[in-house]
């Protein structure tokens, strides 16, 4: 048995001309949850559906849960679950009826009891016969969840699990991602949250098909050398538009009404702030933030191609 | 007013567009009228001609060979076979290998000469009355005409007489020419293909349309079991689709029913396996449930017409007949029909059964290499 539960490397996949896949590695140790980060259009989906077999490489080669990921995927399939970004499961059938299919496709017996513990553990045994097209976005993803984790796979592909749904719904999924992972299921997760990028082992980071960084949160911070100012006051509303303008100052972004003031070279960020006078703020430094340091990199990596509409 | 042009022009040229991307629909926009004007303008013929004749002649003699010669250059009747033996013209009409039997009994010459107006037997497959009234109407005619040319000399007096012969005419089958005889069984083949190919042509494609496809494909079902899954249960509608117009044939239109009823559900069986397998491959080519519903359409208009249902299959001209063929819609027909109103064995219709199952098999065969197990 493979140490990893994903292994793969050079991995590429073009849809006509277009790249959207430019050689992926990715050994991914068995037990762990890792976080699957990038812009839109990063290749994030595309790399899954190739790991658990739904899409041929184009170039690479590699193995999922030890399982050939060309030739294998019928064994892959039965030891992953794969949670599609777009809710997929049938509309107009029941919450009960949706894991009734599943079970039994995966051949889980004894049937009733597999559903009724899967609907309990989950907390969805009193809306087990709502139609799940009804549910609101939160149950749904719950939904989700349980249908492609009760068969307990090995691994579970979780693409953007959480997108659109409440922060307590949020929270309330993150708990069972982790209570699966003590179960010993392996978890990749792709997500554009970075509270939840931090309660990962670890975060691979995609732009354009190509892993920009990937590691422990605090190392990625530290490694873009980011140094961060955070200015609170009343002065600080006037303060964003003139910070963007100075030389040294990479970012400026808003948390609530404190204004971050970010850069990788200190000195000239240190100078850019002694310029922009104190009258009614406060500076003072903090560790920078996940986000600032995902945007610093890819701009290092000049990476962010994105076209904004 | 140029406000209205403009936004006019603007939805024109967004509607071209799209009518262009969709290449499956503006293909089939572009060749359903010429489908049509083909099928409609050469294959359908009311008035069919060079119907297959088997002729049982017990003497051979000028006058006889003049009459049949008469029959055959009238173009109603080709002469496929010869048969000596008269209880046989059951079986080939009941096979449908031949649409008559033409008798002339030993001594016809001598007693027309005498005459003493001799018969001449034609037995019809009147199962189809469109098929068959024509040739039938034509012969008393055509068979005069021949005579008066035979007849000169000392037997001019014979063909003065308002028939020298007797023609007989046994309309097999339906000796009244009713039309809903026909028409209701073989409205069972139309009502199974148009439900089932449409039902079966929207399977694949709505998991598509939905967005359910990705996660049905990342589950372990194999290709073969999501078809057959998938069709199972259409094989219940087709039978409840088949009771009730059976019923309906019998206590409403009076419809007999002369053949063993196991022939027809084996038959029944078979058909709507093809149709069910028919509808999945379409669903495989189909990227809408739009577009499934016209593929579904695109077929069914020439099982409607070229399968002998709506229009005599011998009138057609022979590339129209091999289509037709090939068309699980015609064998079905022959089979419903041979059995409810012909008695027909199930060695008569072998050959249907044999087509259809071909044709299912295809279907299949089509179905499972289109059919992706990846999103590529």
């Amino acid at each position: 048995m493979s140490e990893f539960a994903i292994d793969v490397r050079g991995l590429v996949k073009r849809f006509g001309d277009k790249t959207a896949v430019d050689g992926v590695d990715i050994q991914m140790p068995r037990g762990a949850v890792w976080g699957f980060l990038g812009p839109n259009g990063s290749g994030k989906t595309t790399t899954i559906r190739m790991i658990c077999g739904l899409l041929r490489a184009s170039e690479g080669a590699g193995t999922c849960l030890g399982y050939d990921i060309a030739t294998e995927a019928s064994q892959i399939k039965n030891e992953t679950g794969y949670m599609t970004q777009k809710f997929s499961f049938w509309e107009d059938l029941t919450i009960r009826e949706n894991l009734e299919f599943v079970a039994r496709l995966y051949q889980m017996r004894p049937l009733a009891r597999v559903v009724d513990e899967t609907l309990e553990s989950l907390g969805l045994t009193h809306r087990q016969n709502q139609i799940a097209g009804a549910l609101s976005g939160g149950w749904k993803q719950r939904m989700a969840l349980a249908a492609v984790s009760m068969h307990n796979p090995n691994l579970l592909l979780l693409d953007e699990p959480t997108a659109g749904v409440d922060p307590q719904a949020r929270r309330d999924f993150w708990d069972e991602i982790h209570r699966l992972s003590t179960d010993g299921m392996t978890v990749l997760v792709s997500t554009h949250y970075m509270d939840e990028a931090e309660r990962c082992d670890r975060i691979v980071y995609l732009a354009n098909g190509k892993i920009v960084t990937e590691g422990r949160v605090e190392k990625i911070i530290e490694r873009s050398a980011l140094v961060t100012f955070r200015a609170e006051g009343d002065g600080v509303r006037a303060l964003s538009e003139t910070m963007k303008r100075q030389p040294g100052v990479e970012h400026v972004a808003y948390f609530g009404s404190a204004l971050h003031v970010s850069g990788t070279e200190r000195d000239r960020l240190e100078q850019a702030i002694a310029g922009a006078g104190r009258n009614g703020v406060v500076w003072h430094e903090v560790r920078p933030s996940l986000e600032d340091a995902f945007i610093a990199l890819m701009a290092e990596a000049g990476a962010d191609q994105r076209v904004h509409a | 007013m140029n406000d209205h042009i403009t936004r006019i022009g603007a939805i024109f040229a967004k509607e071209l567009v799209q009518m262009r991307r969709d290449r499956l629909t503006f293909g089939m926009m572009l060749m359903l009228p010429v489908l049509q004007l083909i099928l409609f303008g050469f294959a359908i013929n009311m008035d069919p001609k060079h119907l297959p004749t088997a002729v049982h002649v017990e003497e051979q003699t000028p006058i006889v060979r003049t009459l049949l010669t008469a029959l055959r250059t009238s173009e109603y009747y080709d002469f496929v076979l010869e048969t000596d033996d008269p209880r046989e013209s059951d079986r080939l009409l009941a096979s449908g290998e031949v649409a008559f039997v033409v008798s002339i009994p030993a001594g016809f010459t001598e007693r027309l000469i005498r005459g003493e107006r001799p018969k001449i037997l034609i037995e019809a497959d009147a199962s189809d009355p469109a098929a068959s009234t024509n040739a039938v109407a034509q012969a008393q005619i055509i068979l005069e005409r021949a005579l008066r040319h035979d007849l000169t000399g000392p037997l001019q007096n014979l063909a003065a007489q308002p028939g020298p012969f007797e023609l007989i005419v046994h309309r097999r089958y339906n000796p009244e020419g009713v039309t809903q005889y026909n028409i209701v069984p073989g409205l069972l083949g139309v009502i199974l293909t148009m439900t089932l190919v449409m039902i079966t042509s929207m399977a694949m494609t709505r998991e598509a349309e939905r967005g359910t496809m990705e996660n049905l494909l990342a589950m372990p079902a194999k290709p073969i079991e999501v078809m057959f899954g998938k069709i199972t249960p259409y094989v219940l509608v087709g039978a409840v689709q088949t009771g009730v117009v059976l019923l309906a044939a019998r206590f409403i239109f009076g419809v007999p029913f002369a053949g063993a009823l196991w022939i027809l559900l084996l038959g029944v069986l078979i058909f709507v396996l093809a149709n069910l397998a028919l509808g999945f491959t379409f669903s495989t080519m189909a990227k809408s449930q739009m577009q499934a519903m016209q593929l579904t359409f695109f077929f069914f208009l020439p099982s409607l017409l070229l399968s002998g249902f709506m229009f005599p299959f011998r009138g057609m001209p022979g590339w129209a007949q091999g289509i037709g063929e090939v068309l699980p819609l015609t064998h079905f027909l022959r089979v419903v029909r041979g059995v409810m109103l012909k008695d027909a064995s199930f060695a008569d219709l072998q050959f249907d059964f044999l087509a259809m199952t071909l044709f299912a098999g295809a279907a299949v065969s089509v179905a499972m290499l289109r059919y992706r197990s990846t999103l590529d």
